[in-house]
């Protein structure tokens, strides 16, 4: 056994790097800043890693108690953080691409505006993330759901001096605020049911009694998904996540790819005790996820900004994750995070590299043919790509693979999830690379950007790289090494990640599912024997359905350049309806955003506000100054009046009191 | 032997007459005289009811009741001559700010 682990540093050392950089980062020279933001997210590394190496002689969970936090009545919260296998790879995940980003953030955001901020705020949510994923009770684990939140806020309205972004950054906060609202619910039926919030109290409370099935699990765990579909950009709430993109790259890359947005798969993952106990609850997490999946797939393919068509990527593979929960698969949508997490982060990167060499140019029209100019970005993307199509041997054929055979193999529901994921592996194969085509493939079409401008072009919304760097002649050039470092290791990742989690029926140990089963349970580790030929079968038609899309893209971006245009006129209401992304943010706006907007200036703030609490408050002081205005006319100056009032006061008094006032008393 | 209820009804009478008179007259030096006559109409009452009960306090609370009376009229005197000094009236009616 070893002494302690100090779990409390993780968290904390990220916090300290945000104090520093947050309160003196203004006055402190640029390298020192720098220094002091890689510092407090390299130290979480390389403890975590070191925690990685004694995992094996630890007895898990393993639980810190930092002191009591709230103890009232019978009620009692602790700062408490907890290890386990599940926690351990959200650690390293967390950390790991964490720091890259940090790095890779050093070069891109060189010449910006307040960069000590920028790096302030990216070190508070990596203390807010990792005291999510570290917390040992639901109370500490609301702390970092909502800082990841404040952190994605801040940060998605980086540029807050431009409109858009700081619109975009309340769109997020205000949406997730509604997640959390069920997130809050689902903790006070706990509290109101089990009595505690800490996960081994409520578990084993639930381990005690195998008749609770249903009724308030059931309650618990739909609020708890209500949360999750928040933060992780799920139906019905995923509205935020394609807007996030007004945010620098490395935050998109870092918070809205990697780690922040696959919170709800953690949480479920984490709580899936609960959810294993409501069948319903459990299938709503599939056929949400299974829906999200499609279609934010769909919208991605008509995308034109290269960042948008990533974040309805993110938001499809999110999709993959919940269908992977849905059908009790935890650990292959764990499996599919860890590999997420690699290739998402590097595509955002790529795509941050590649409109860093085009001074702020996010669209792909006007892109192309940079295979040559910025070759190292060129291939690192080109294996973020093969990646999330699932082509082997890459990290995303594996996981990707798992979650559709998982969900083929549960059940009659489960071949109509399967169903959906296949087809999406084939959007997803398209959008993919119809990013790659338009962006690295053929011939530059940044000239005929200068005709487009002129017309309706209004897609320059980009970061504002492109006011700086306009002011001097801009050549497409190479990123610098600090940027294309990180991609590279990523690249490495996303390449070989896969192989943690090999299935059997492909000749390998499934390592990673092996691992998180003492968390996650094994109940659908179904042993290889009779499923082997599926399960490859499956993996080959999913292969298949990927080269379906390769070539789909090949033909019209390729061989028949003309025809993409040719097909959106001649299917010109689908094309409107993919474009504008079937409308969601409009009938939010119409059905919901306006009636409480006219709710709130009507009958809140004119009735209710005006009328009511500030007519109270108006009739409360007219009345106390037409009491007053009566009652100063007793006071004159006059002593022969005071005087007279009180030997009135005194006659009275005389009266009374000889009239037996006494005797009533 | 007068009994003690004569002497309570002309206490009566004397401070009813300070009372009307410190509410009719007009004059400052005529509303201090009244409250003096107040002062004394309470006096008599309690020498009266000293010597109906055969007990003394009575008589002492005459005396401090006539060292309280000379100290105020030694102030009072002095505020009415200020006052007669800056505003050459003695008219309280005419007296009615607390400013000078």
């Amino acid at each position: 056994m070893i002494g302690s682990l100090h779990l409390w540093l993780i968290p904390l050392v990220p916090f300290a790097g945000f104090l520093v950089n947050g309160l003196i980062g203004r006055k402190l020279p640029k390298a020192f800043a720098t220094a002091v933001a890689l510092i407090a997210t390299l130290i979480p590394f390389l403890h975590v890693v070191k925690i990685w190496f004694q995992f094996p002689s630890l007895t898990v969970p393993y639980v810190e108690n930092l002191g009591t936090w709230i103890w009232t009545g019978s009620f009692h919260a602790d700062f408490a953080l907890q290890l386990d296998q599940l926690t351990m790879i959200m650690l390293l995940v967390v950390t790991g691409v964490g720091f890259l980003i940090h790095i890779y953030s050093v070069g891109y955001m060189a010449h910006e505006e307040g960069y000590w901020r920028f790096f302030a705020y990216l070190n508070l949510f990596m203390f807010f993330m990792l005291t999510l994923v570290l917390s040992e009770n639901f109370l500490l684990m609301f702390v970092g759901w909502e800082g990841v939140g404040l952190a994605s806020y801040l940060l998605i309205g980086f540029y807050f001096l431009r409109d858009s972004a700081a619109k975009a950054g309340i769109k997020a906060f205000v949406v997730n605020r509604i997640g959390d609202f069920g997130f809050l619910i689902a903790l006070f039926l706990l509290i109101a049911h089990f009595g505690t919030l800490s996960y081994s109290g409520v578990f084993s409370q639930i381990a005690q009694h195998p008749e609770l099935q249903g009724g308030v699990l059931t309650a618990i765990a739909l609020f708890l998904l209500l949360g999750a579909t928040g933060k992780s950009a799920q139906i019905p709430l995923y509205v935020w996540l394609p807007d996030a993109m007004e945010g620098p790259t490395p935050v998109s890359a870092l918070i809205h790819a990697a780690t922040m947005v696959t919170a709800g798969v953690y949480m479920v993952s984490r709580t899936h005790i609960i959810f294993d106990r409501s069948p319903f609850a459990l299938s709503m997490v599939a056929i949400i996820g299974a829906a999200t999946c499609f279609f934010a797939a769909t919208i991605g393919i008509v995308q034109t900004d290269i960042k948008r068509v990533l974040a309805y990527s993110t938001v499809s593979q999110l999709g993959y994750m919940f269908l992977a929960c849905g059908v009790a698969a935890y650990s292959s949508a764990i499996f599919h995070l860890v590999t997420h997490a690699f290739f998402k982060a590097l595509l955002f990167l790529a795509a941050g590299s590649v409109i860093h060499s085009l001074g702020g140019e996010q669209d792909m029209r006007v892109m192309g043919g940079l295979r040559k100019k910025i070759p190292i970005t060129f291939w690192t993307m080109t294996a973020a790509v093969f990646a999330i199509c699932g082509f082997p041997p890459f990290a995303g054929f594996f996981s990707k693979d798992d979650i559709l055979y998982r969900a083929f193999i549960s059940g009659s529901l489960g071949k109509v999830l399967w169903f959906v994921g296949w087809v999406t592996a084939g959007l997803t194969s398209f959008y993919m690379f119809r990013l790659w085509y338009l962006t690295f493939l053929g011939e530059s079409r940044a000239e005929s950007h200068e005709l487009a401008e002129h017309g309706a072009a209004v897609h320059a919304r980009s970061d504002s790289k492109l006011v700086i760097e306009t002011e001097h002649p801009h050549s497409v050039h190479e990123s610098p090494w600090v940027m294309l470092g990180p991609l590279v290791v990523l690249a490495i990742l996303a390449t070989i990640g896969g192989f943690l989690g090999v299935p059997a029926a492909m000749g390998g140990h499934d390592e990673i599912g092996h691992f998180l089963d003492p968390v996650l349970g094994s109940g659908a580790h179904a042993p290889g024997g009779e499923s082997t030929g599926l399960e490859l079968g499956l993996s080959a038609s999913a292969v298949l359905i990927g080269l379906v899309g390769l070539l789909v893209v090949h033909i019209l971006y390729k061989v028949k350049p003309e025809l993409p245009q040719k097909l959106a006129t001649q299917f010109h209401a689908l094309y409107a309806l993919l474009l504008n992304k079937y409308w969601v943010d409009q009938i939010y706006g119409t059905l919901i955003v306006t009636p409480l907007l006219l709710i709130s200036r009507y009958l809140l703030k004119g009735l209710i506000d005006r009328g009511v609490i500030d007519g109270a408050g108006f009739a409360a002081g007219a009345t106390a100054q037409g009491f007053g205005a009566i009652v100063q006319r007793v006071q004159s100056g006059n002593i022969r009046s005071y005087a007279g009032w009180l030997a009135l006061g005194a006659a009275v008094l005389l009266i009374v009191s000889y009239f037996g006032f006494t005797a009533h008393f | 032997m007068v009994p003690t209820s004569y002497y309570l009804i002309l206490s009566a009478i004397l401070f009813s007459i300070g009372v009307a008179a410190f509410l009719i007259k007009r004059n400052i030096i005529t509303v201090f005289m009244s409250i003096e006559l107040m002062l004394n109409a309470v006096n008599l009452t309690f020498v009266a009811f000293a010597n109906h009960w055969h007990q003394v306090s009575g008589q002492i609370f005459v005396f401090f009741v006539m060292v309280v009376a000379a100290a105020e009229a030694a102030v009072g005197l002095a505020i009415i001559i200020a006052i007669f000094r800056t505003r050459n009236t003695l008219n309280v009616d005419e007296i009615d700010l607390m400013k000078l």
